[in-house]
């Protein structure tokens, strides 16, 4: 009994000088920022390689999600004989929810445990160290480019996943199973509002490129920096990044379509 | 004997330090004094701490007691700005060479130079082939960090870190898993740079031979106290039966062969119970 007291005492306190950490990491990062813009290169070369090499996942998965929506809705729709109304269920799941989360979900696991891992290694060999001992903050050189990258490359990819998820549902609705392409925009066109629809899902886009990129950094700059240690940084990233992604998006939505 | 108190020719001066980690002891209140110009070397067995007191002289790790001086400065209570400031005139060279992996052999030793300097591409391609040149790899400029064989890593990491031109500069182990020329190669380099360029050299290793051929002066550690130190002659001719073991190798002596244990036959007839 004492001993499971002990432990969970000492796992507790682990905890919370852990979210230490990473919130004092999260404020140097955030104040290394200032010295990312005059050297836009550095940004340039990370959007590329979290944003920019996320392109395919991102897209092909909106594609293929946007074909089963079509799909699913339409049977459910046709019951009605609501078929015209596939657009807008099409495009409201895509732009207020699955857009934002799967896109997120796909980010974690593709560029948030690339980045973990090379964080993670840059510590192990002695690369981080190296640069500080060189007076040249990783904080400012490595993390807050790469941060920076995450948080504007989140909004844009998760806008693509939802125009080809679109794209995708328009192409099974009408050009499958024979919904009017006319009624298909027009409708979506109609049904959904810029500020309800398209600027809460950009907020939601937003929040999650922060916390997914702040999870995968913190756990690479954290990690025990051994093979073992950056295995299971990268885990954590993946795991952690999932649960608050679907966590907050549950708060985000309760807050944002809670009250109508 | 060397002065050990602040003294004019002493740059580095590290007095009555203190270090653990966990509950182990590293530095037991040790001092130490590092003459301009002159190579002194740290010698002792592994892990008695030699990297973390070049990292302690460095800034990255902070004492529980005593007090390091690098050029009148004291690196501990320094602000960050200060501190980095210091750093670009302290060269170290890591174990593992610590080379950027995303870069070519000319863009690691340009890397200090266009993080601190504002010159003119051609002016920082002429200073990278001089400082590979004389390391000896200007033509292998071309080559990514992950193509180079160990001791070429270490010479590249050398050039870098005397590419901004400092004014001492610390070697983590530069001898250790090298073949017999690569050694030879970094042993010559060590002592020809410390001439050529008028720096200061902290060499921590646990190469007898190498070492003692290139140090002014050697300090040997051993469980966080200076057990000898001295000019490499003074070390070899030392009355210490711990200096005497570590410099020729014997297997056992004032340091045991075994890690402390209970008794064996003890150890060996008990229940066999995990502890």
């Amino acid at each position: 009994m004492i001993e499971l007291l002990a432990h969970l005492g000492k796992s507790t306190r682990a905890s919370f000088s852990k979210l230490g950490r990473a919130t004092f990491f999260l404020l140097q990062c955030l104040a290394g920022i200032g010295s990312v813009l005059p050297r836009p290169r550095l940004l340039l070369n990370q959007l590329y390689s979290v944003g920019v090499l996320s392109f395919l996942i991102i897209s092909i998965s909106g594609l293929f999600v946007g074909m089963v929506l079509g799909l699913q809705g339409f049977y459910i729709l046709s019951d009605f004989g609501a078929e015209e109304t596939l657009g807008v269920m099409v495009a409201a799941s895509l732009v207020r929810e699955l857009g934002p989360v799967v896109s997120a979900l796909l980010f974690a696991g593709r560029a948030g445990s690339a980045l973990t891992a090379e964080i993670g290694l840059m510590k192990a060999t002695e690369q981080l160290s190296g640069m500080e001992m060189m007076a040249v903050d990783p904080i400012k050189r490595i993390i807050s480019p790469r941060f920076l990258a995450g948080f504007l490359s989140m909004p844009l990819l998760t806008a693509l996943f939802s125009v080809i998820g679109i794209i995708g549902g328009q192409i099974v609705g009408s050009g499958l199973l024979g919904v009017d392409e006319g009624g298909y925009w027009s409708q979506m066109q109609a049904k959904l509002d810029f500020h309800d629809d398209i600027i809460n899902g950009v907020i939601k886009s937003v929040v999650f490129g922060f916390i997914t990129s702040w999870i995968a950094l913190f756990e690479g700059y954290d990690a025990v920096p051994t093979s073992e240690g950056i295995s299971r940084a990268t885990t954590r990233t993946v795991v952690n990044s999932a649960f608050s992604i679907l966590g907050l998006d549950f708060i985000l939505t309760a807050l944002m379509f809670g009250d109508d | 004997m060397i002065n050990r108190d602040p003294h004019p020719n002493t740059l580095i001066s590290v007095s009555n330090l203190s270090f653990s980690r966990g509950n182990k002891k590293i530095f037991d209140d040790i001092s130490l004094a590092f003459e301009r110009g002159k190579i002194t070397a740290i010698m002792g067995p592994s892990g008695t701490g030699k990297t973390t007191l070049l990292k302690i002289i460095g800034g990255q790790l902070f004492p529980e007691q005593g007090s390091v001086l690098v050029d009148g400065q004291n690196v501990h209570q320094l602000r960050r700005a200060d501190l980095y400031t210091l750093r670009k005139r302290m060269g170290m060279l890591f174990q593992s060479g610590a080379l950027l992996t995303d870069m070519n052999v000319f863009d690691n030793v340009a890397f200090p130079l266009r993080e601190h300097t504002k010159l003119t591409e051609s002016m920082i391609r002429t200073l990278v082939l001089m400082k590979l040149e004389a390391v000896g790899l200007r033509g292998a400029y071309n080559l990514m960090a992950n193509e180079l064989s160990g001791g070429m890593a270490r010479r590249v990491a050398l050039a870098r870190a005397i590419v901004l031109d400092p004014m001492m500069i610390m070697y983590d182990e530069p001898f250790t898993g090298q073949d017999p020329i690569s050694m030879g190669v970094l042993v010559h380099l060590i002592k020809a740079l410390n001439k050529t360029l008028g720096l200061t050299s902290i060499v921590v290793s646990h190469d007898v031979h190498e070492t003692a051929a290139i140090a002014d002066y050697i300090y040997v550690i051993s469980e966080g106290k200076v057990v000898g130190q001295g000019s490499p002659e003074e070390i070899r001719r030392s009355d210490s039966e711990w200096v005497q073991q570590f410099m020729t190798g014997a297997a056992d002596g004032p340091v045991h062969f075994h890690y402390p244990a209970k008794d064996y036959v003890d150890d060996l007839l008990s229940s066999g119970k995990r502890y």
